[in-house]
């Protein structure tokens, strides 16, 4: 373990290094709001805002996405024949993530990357990006990343967490593309691992003392689905949803996509969209059937996939990262972590 | 407490206990601070969770469609531009008038929760009002602000605070606003060059998510398929490509023509923060200047643009 201490002075001469090798990405104010965007020659990114409104999962699974393309010109040999477009899959590096965000790309491998399936698409641009973590010093009221098994210094999927020690980041650098971009900026101030350790525990403890914000869900293992999907409240938790698909666009951990083709004169592309449970188009069958006609009946999915069938299937704890994004943002104030504890009761 | 909360709880349950309506919708306390949650009271137990404050603004009458079982009438808390939703809807056939029964409230405009949230660098932990002073708590400092001055653009403008059609009100109507130029923001629109227009426009949807929150807050958007949704024939590109995204807009704010009752749901519902009533406002103004229409003023009026009249303005006509 190597701890490097970079004084917030270099930072933004270190990142203008790492421009030759790697794209950066980062919060960065937009209007009135904070949004994680590729950062531009001399913009470096905000490392003292509060959460951007969507989650940095845009950075690998991009809300849409070009996956295939084919000529449909028929004089041409390979006409009607979907070839894999090209992607810019060089080194990008995310500054500043919140350590529960990057834990949730772990959540989206479950998905992605398995022994029996590799989406090429994700594959390729997770093997290029770096993460490079900002541990959580003050968490919001909306944080309730410990009830999750993560927490504002989880280190479970960063290359790199920074530590805020006021004038200083302690950088702990975890991986070995962690250590690339590390020396790729010039950051080479090694310092004492014991007492950094020792800093860094300290902080962690305050910060993970200072979330207020908590959800119990030791009982739902316990419960069987058909007793969870056939409980009687899910008419009134979903009495106030509009349906809307912010939820799930705000959420680092949402996963799933429709896969769309577009054609203009002799081309064609084949793109994915980040899709959403919450609408009714989501399940509709071509024969015009919906399993999920009613606005109860997706809603319930919603929790039911993220605090129940996910825990079931992959006993990798709920999915769901603590980050309370789908909290603040909901138009009518549905509540993920009442949700859970009335599931759980 | 809002001095509405009691008397709102009183009204809903002697609603429910003489069965005059089956159920209340209204608003509950929300779970994080500034935030409200439409709620149907259906007993009168429930009814003591209904309360008022400046952030119910949300417009309840986008409820209305979407209630199946309910053999009695269905009780809604209304103020001005719900009730004027609600007139929109008994025009145009979504709900029978018979059915409803209306608990008038009589609104001195609600807050922009975003303005507010601007004038603290932390979030937002606590929040209160007393009469026309909002208090305002984060860790770092509390602010007590003039209501007034940090409503949202809509009620800022409102000339129907109170509500148009009722059973009963909740209290003594409210003055109205007389507003000097009601359409200032729409006419600084209108005098850009069209280079100008596009680019303001380009500017104001290009963090659109399409997320579908505007449409599905808007009491108007009641399609059972709306066009963005439709699969056979596909009019829009389902993507983030931006010319996708501006026909969504232009032509969600061309159903609202002579609809709109501009109560401001789709840019409080917005988690991007777009103020997409740019484009239904300027439709209003058409409204009001072509055909003398403000919408869901009075159930026997036929909305100018379901209807013919000889005189009509026709200057579009070469």
């Amino acid at each position: 373990m190597k701890i490097i201490k970079i004084d917030k002075k270099e930072w933004e001469q270190g990142l203008d290094k790492s421009r030759k090798e790697y794209h950066l990405f980062g919060a960065v104010k937009d209007k009135d709001y904070y949004l994680i965007q590729a950062l531009g020659d001399k913009v470096y990114p905000d490392m003292e805002s509060s959460d951007t409104i969507l989650s940095p999962k845009s950075v690998i699974f991009p809300q849409t996405e070009k996956m295939l393309t084919a000529n449909l010109d028929e004089a041409q040999d390979n006409h009607h024949i979907m070839e894999r477009v090209e992607t810019d899959y060089s080194p990008r590096a995310v500054l500043g993530i919140k350590p529960y965000d990057a834990k949730a790309f772990k959540i989206l491998q479950l998905n992605f990357d398995t022994e029996e399936f590799k989406d090429p698409y994700f594959c390729d641009a997770y093997a290029a990006t770096t993460l490079v973590g900002l541990a959580v010093n003050n968490p919001g009221q909306f944080d309730f990343s410990t009830s999750v098994d993560t927490g504002p210094f989880d280190e479970t999927d960063l290359d790199v967490l920074l530590i805020d020690t006021g004038n200083e980041y302690l950088a702990k650098v975890i991986t070995d593309k962690g250590e690339n971009f590390i020396s790729k900026c010039g950051f080479d101030n090694q310092t004492d691992e014991k007492n950094a350790l020792e800093t860094i525990s300290k902080l962690k403890k305050k910060a993970e003392k200072a979330i207020v914000s908590t959800v119990s869900h030791d009982k739902l293992n316990g419960k069987t689905i058909l007793e969870l999907y056939n409980a009687p409240f899910w008419d009134d938790i979903a009495f106030s949803c509009i349906n809307c698909e912010t939820c799930t666009y705000v959420c680092p951990t949402c996963w799933c996509f429709d896969i769309q083709d577009e054609t203009k004169d002799k081309s064609c592309i084949r793109f994915r969209n980040w899709d959403t449970c919450m609408s009714r188009l989501f399940t509709e069958h071509a024969s015009g059937h919906n399993p999920r006609e009613g606005k109860t009946q997706r809603v319930r999915q919603r929790f039911m996939h993220k605090l129940k069938y996910f825990p079931d299937k992959y006993d990798q704890g709920l999915m769901c990262v603590g980050c309370g994004r789908c909290v603040k943002h909901c138009p009518v104030n549905i509540d993920i972590r009442e949700i859970c504890e009335q599931m759980n009761s | 407490m809002h001095t509405y909360t009691e008397k709102i709880q009183n009204l809903a349950k002697d609603v429910l206990k003489q069965g005059k309506a089956e159920m209340v919708i209204g608003f509950k306390q929300g779970t994080i601070p500034m935030a409200a949650n439409p709620f149907v009271a259906k007993n009168e137990n429930d009814a003591d969770n209904l309360i008022w404050s400046s952030t119910c603004g949300l417009n309840l009458a986008n409820y209305l469609p979407g209630i199946k079982k309910c053999e009695g009438k269905i009780g809604i808390i209304a103020k001005g531009c719900d009730s004027r939703n609600i007139v929109t809807h008994i025009v145009e056939n979504k709900i029978d008038r018979e059915k409803l029964y209306i608990i008038g409230l009589p609104c001195t405009g609600m807050v922009d929760k975003k303005q507010i949230a601007l004038l603290f660098d932390d979030e937002i932990t606590q929040f209160s009002e007393e009469g026309n002073t909002l208090i305002v708590k984060s860790e770092t400092k509390e602010e007590k602000i003039n209501k007034q001055e940090y409503l949202r653009s809509n009620c800022k403008t409102c000339t129907h605070r109170n509500p148009v059609i009722y059973d009963e009100l909740v209290s003594d109507l409210v003055e109205e606003q007389i507003i000097e130029d009601q359409f200032a923001d729409v006419k600084k629109i209108e005098a850009m060059s069209s280079e100008e227009k596009w680019d303001f426009f380009d500017k104001l949807t290009e963090d659109c998510i399409r997320c579908y929150a505007c449409r599905n807050a808007c009491p108007l958007c009641y399609c059972p398929t709306c066009f963005v949704d439709e699969s056979g024939p596909q009019w829009v590109g389902k993507g983030q490509n931006t010319d996708d995204i501006k026909t969504f807009h232009y032509l969600r704010a061309y159903h609202c023509a002579g609809r709109c009752t501009d109560c401001g749901a789709c840019e409080e519902a917005c988690p991007m923060d777009i103020k997409v009533r740019n484009f239904t406002r300027k439709l209003n103004k058409d409204s009001l200047e072509l055909f003398n229409w403000e919408a869901g003023l009075d159930i026997s009026q036929r909305p100018p643009l379901d209807t013919y009249q000889p005189d009509d303005p026709d200057d579009f006509i070469m």
